[in-house]
């Protein structure tokens, strides 16, 4: 069984996020991009199920610039198999992405799709509900605990009032969540290995996927500075001041 | 505790832009390795840095190593962090592809080993030592001892150490005693060795010492020594560890810095001898032993700028956190607003920044140098005592800053800063010390070839300063001429050397520091004006570095050149005058009669 992840480039957590002057996007000129966290979760979900001898290759798409390029390495280095960029001028948004996605899951036939629940970047959590509406295929997001069994997933999930656990039917999508697992750090000779590892180009016209504009961005602005804090001298002076200035209690 | 962010960027502008790793690497006939894959490698061993041993070097610090029964116990967390180290192969970065290593230039290792270094020095110098074992092995090893060696030590599995010196033998090797007695197909060896850097732990089934040993009939002196390979535990006939060689850490010392690198009393032989194996062949183990200098002490010298490279990220932070003084406007000052702040800040990123540039262009002479480029060889002799000498000796200095810059919390234990100022302190003393590398780059690396390397250095500095000259940007002019004073003095300097000292060896002596240190601040200089000249040189819309960094490059040199370039004069104008007065006191006046 094939597993595809789609990894996706965006804006490293530890980086600062800078706004550019004119409020038009946010700057991302030299500022140092990473694989979203939980994409770099779903490729380690793969390369352990790949490891426990539940699959037999792991294929990485990302969409974007070339640059998307260094995160689809940084994935195989981890361990993934070979890679597939979809070229784009920009990053699409979601609906964009799933039938992206979708199209390239109909060439490859994988049995199991594993993506983030969001990206860190644009925060939206859909883009895997939108490829599973999109492919007819089932669908465990938020993932804690995979387990493969024959042609089943079984998905236990975090949701609000605690622990779901779903037997999915194969092929299905899965998005991760933060708890799913640790990943690896990246070996010295996979990072070697990576370099000789096929990593194809394509295109949305290839796929023949349209690429549609469903929405503009307006605005960004910074959040607003914090204020310096202050010391009060005892708890009755806090509790106050929380009660009167801050009106939380 | 200060956590560590590795210095990606820098570290890829030396490679790319100062080193030029690509060509390198084609000389070198390294297919495929360039400058992206170097910045991924380096990426990637910043994660396990920065996240698995920077956590743990305070830990190190605060709970050393024990001995109990022969038997050093490591500092908890240390083995399952190295078990994580060489399970990613990281041990076996530049060790020969025929014995399971990556083969990757010297120069990527060096830049890797600075990670290692600032995120936990004690332990870092584990692997150290083993690299270094391995190239004990590699140069002068029977192809025997190389089948059976160097795959466990270049994997990580077994680490190795280097059991040089004795009570009576530090700086002067020749005075060693250990004695090794052949006995059939191997030797037995006795006697003690002090300060033995990681002599002993838990975490690997084996350990490999390298060992200076005398022969019976070995001529005094020198030419009297010769190097043995003493496992801990004996080889089986499959190659296994088995049973334990005669051989033991008696004692722990008690250290000011690097606590958690354990420096081991290692006996040899108190029972029946401990077997060793002889490599190369016998009486020309102190050659030996300077075949590997180089890359053993730019190791050294490397940690110098690991250590002051962590030390100036905790600085930077910590005065951006703590706030004196009061505005007008009533808000607060944060330190890193004090002009006498910023210096020192600044103090340490151009010092850093110029260590950087001349650690990494000594390891890519050591490359060139391996692969036959003889004017790269004679310039690895002359760096090698300048990266070690100098670039420790500044980072007592840089470290001593950051505990400056915490102002009275740099002097608590439990900021951290102090552990840095403490773990700096080695440097200058390990591996030759600071004075045996001003002798080594006054004598043997300036007069014995009567200035033509030295000579080729100052043509170097010259060839960037009139390339400086040619440049439009103005922003360089102020530092190309204090980088042409600086040669100037030098120049005149060197030549009084050659002329004055090469009869003189007490003259020499007296200034040999003075040279080294005149030396290091002039190659630094030097390095920086040409990393400055090279981010000028750079389109900024298109350069894959960002414009603030480009525009610090050339500030940062600047600052160097206003803050570091007069110590150059300073250090010149000191041996324009021999010293002469420093034997002017005999042993009775110095104590005060
Ligand atoms: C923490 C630690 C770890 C170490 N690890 C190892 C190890 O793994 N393996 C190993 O073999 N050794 C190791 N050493 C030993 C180290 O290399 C020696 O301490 C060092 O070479 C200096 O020798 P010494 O201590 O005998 O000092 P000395 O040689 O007694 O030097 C004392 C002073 O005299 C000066 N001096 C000596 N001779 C000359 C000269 N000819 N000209 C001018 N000045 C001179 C020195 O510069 C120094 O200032 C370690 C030492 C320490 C403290």
């Amino acid at each position: 069984m094939k597993i595809l992840v789609a990894v996706k480039r965006v804006i490293d957590y530890n980086a600062k996020v800078r706004v550019k002057a004119d409020n038009t996007d946010v700057d991302l000129n030299n500022t140092k991009m990473a694989i979203n966290p939980f994409c770099e979760i779903a490729v380690e979900e793969a390369i352990r199920l790949k490891e426990a001898g539940s699959a037999s290759e792991v294929i990485v798409v990302s969409i974007g610039p070339k640059a998307c390029q260094e995160q689809i390495r940084t994935a195989l280095a981890l361990g993934a198999d070979r890679g597939i960029q979809v070229e784009t001028a920009d990053y699409p948004e979601s609906l964009n992405v799933a039938k992206l996605l979708a199209q390239v899951v109909r060439d490859e036939q994988p049995g199991l799709i594993i993506m983030g629940k969001q990206a860190i970047d644009s925060d939206n959590n859909q883009t895997g509900q939108m490829l599973s509406a999109l492919l007819d295929m089932p669908q465990g997001t938020f993932a804690s605990e995979v387990k493969l069994e024959g042609d089943k997933a079984q998905v236990t999930r975090e949701v609000d009032g605690g622990l779901q656990t779903l037997s999915l039917n194969l092929p299905a999508i899965i998005t991760t969540d933060l708890r799913l697992n640790e990943p690896r750090f990246a070996s010295l000779p996979n990072i070697m290995k990576a370099k000789r590892k096929p990593l194809a180009v394509t295109s949305p016209e290839t796929l023949g996927v349209e690429l549609k504009q469903h929405s503009t961005l307006l605005k960004v602005t910074p959040p607003t500075e914090r204020s310096a804090g202050i010391l009060v001298n005892s708890v009755d002076e806090l509790v106050e001041k929380l009660k009167n200035e801050a009106k939380v209690l | 505790m200060s956590t560590y962010t590795p210095p990606l960027q820098d570290a890829n502008f030396v490679l790319d832009q100062l080193i030029g790793i690509d060509q390198l690497c084609e000389e070198l006939q390294l297919e495929d390795i360039n400058t992206e894959l170097a910045s991924v490698i380096i990426e990637e061993a910043g994660k396990l840095a920065s996240e698995v041993l920077a956590p743990l070097n305070a830990v190190g610090d605060a709970n050393g190593a024990t001995v109990a029964n022969g038997q050093v116990t490591e500092t908890a967390g240390f083995a399952d962090a190295y078990e994580q180290f060489i399970a990613n192969g990281w041990a076996t970065l530049t060790g020969p592809e025929q014995f399971g290593g990556q083969n990757l230039p010297n120069v990527l290792g060096t830049a890797v080993n600075e990670l290692w270094h600032s995120s936990n020095m004690a332990f870092a110098l584990c692997p150290m030592l083993s690299q270094g074992a391995v190239e004990a092995l590699i140069a002068h090893g029977s192809d025997a001892l190389k089948e059976q060696y160097l795959p466990p030590l270049i994997s990580g599995e077994w680490t190795g150490t280097m059991n040089l010196t004795e009570p009576n033998a530090g700086s002067d090797l020749a005075a060693v005693a250990a004695k090794a007695v052949p006995s059939g197909d191997h030797y037995k060896i006795s006697g003690q060795k002090i300060f033995i850097t990681w002599g002993d732990h838990q975490m690997t089934s084996n350990v490999v010492h390298l060992v200076l040993a005398r022969l019976p009939d070995a001529p005094a002196g020198v030419k009297g020594i010769s190097l043995f390979i003493v496992p801990k535990y004996r080889l089986d006939e499959q190659g296994q560890p088995s049973e334990l060689n005669d051989v033991s850490c008696i004692s722990l010392e008690h250290k000011m810095g690097i606590h958690g690198s354990p420096t081991c009393v290692m006996s040899f032989g108190d029972n029946d001898g401990a077997v060793g194996y002889l490599v190369g062949e016998k009486n020309k183990g102190l050659r030996y032993m300077f075949t590997m200098m180089n890359h053993a002490r730019q190791t050294v010298g490397l940690q110098g700028l690991s250590i002051s490279e962590r030390a100036y990220q905790q600085a930077l932070q910590y005065s951006q956190e703590r706030f004196q003084g009061t505005h007008r406007d009533g808000s607060k000052i944060a330190i890193i607003e004090h002009p006498d702040v910023r210096r020192m800040l600044m103090a340490m990123k151009a010092g850093n920044e110029a260590m950087r540039a001349l650690a990494f262009s000594a390891a890519a002479d050591i490359d060139r140098a391996h692969n036959g480029d003889d004017s790269a060889k004679k310039r690895v002799e002359l760096y090698t005592p300048i990266v070690k000498g100098w670039m420790t000796e500044l980072a007592q200095e840089l470290t001593s800053l950051n505990i400056q810059v915490h102002g009275g919390m740099g002097f608590i234990e439990e900021t951290g800063a102090a552990q840095h100022y403490r773990d700096a302190r080695i440097l200058p003393i390990y591996e030759g010390t600071t004075g045996i590398q001003a002798l080594d780059l006054i004598g043997r690396k300036t007069l014995f070839d009567k200035g033509e390397a030295l000579k080729g250095l100052h043509s170097d500095i010259e060839e960037t300063i009139n390339a400086l000259k040619a440049s439009d940007n103005q922003s360089l002019s102020g530092f190309t001429a204090q980088l042409e004073n600086a040669l100037q003095r030098a120049t005149e300097a060197g030549n009084w050397i050659l002329d004055n000292t090469a009869e003189d060896p007490r003259l020499m002596g007296n200034v040999s520091f003075d040279n080294l240190m005149m030396m290091g601040y002039l190659v630094g200089g030097w390095l920086m004006a040409r990393s400055a000249l090279l981010a000028s040189q750079q389109d900024s819309d298109n350069s894959a570095y960002s414009s603030a960094f480009l525009e610090g490059k050339i500030a940062t040199a600047s600052f160097y050149a206003e803050h570091y370039l007069p110590r150059v004069n300073q250090h010149a104008d000191t041996v324009l005058t021999g010293l002469k007065s420093t034997f002017s006191l005999d042993i009775e006046q110095l104590q005060g009669a």
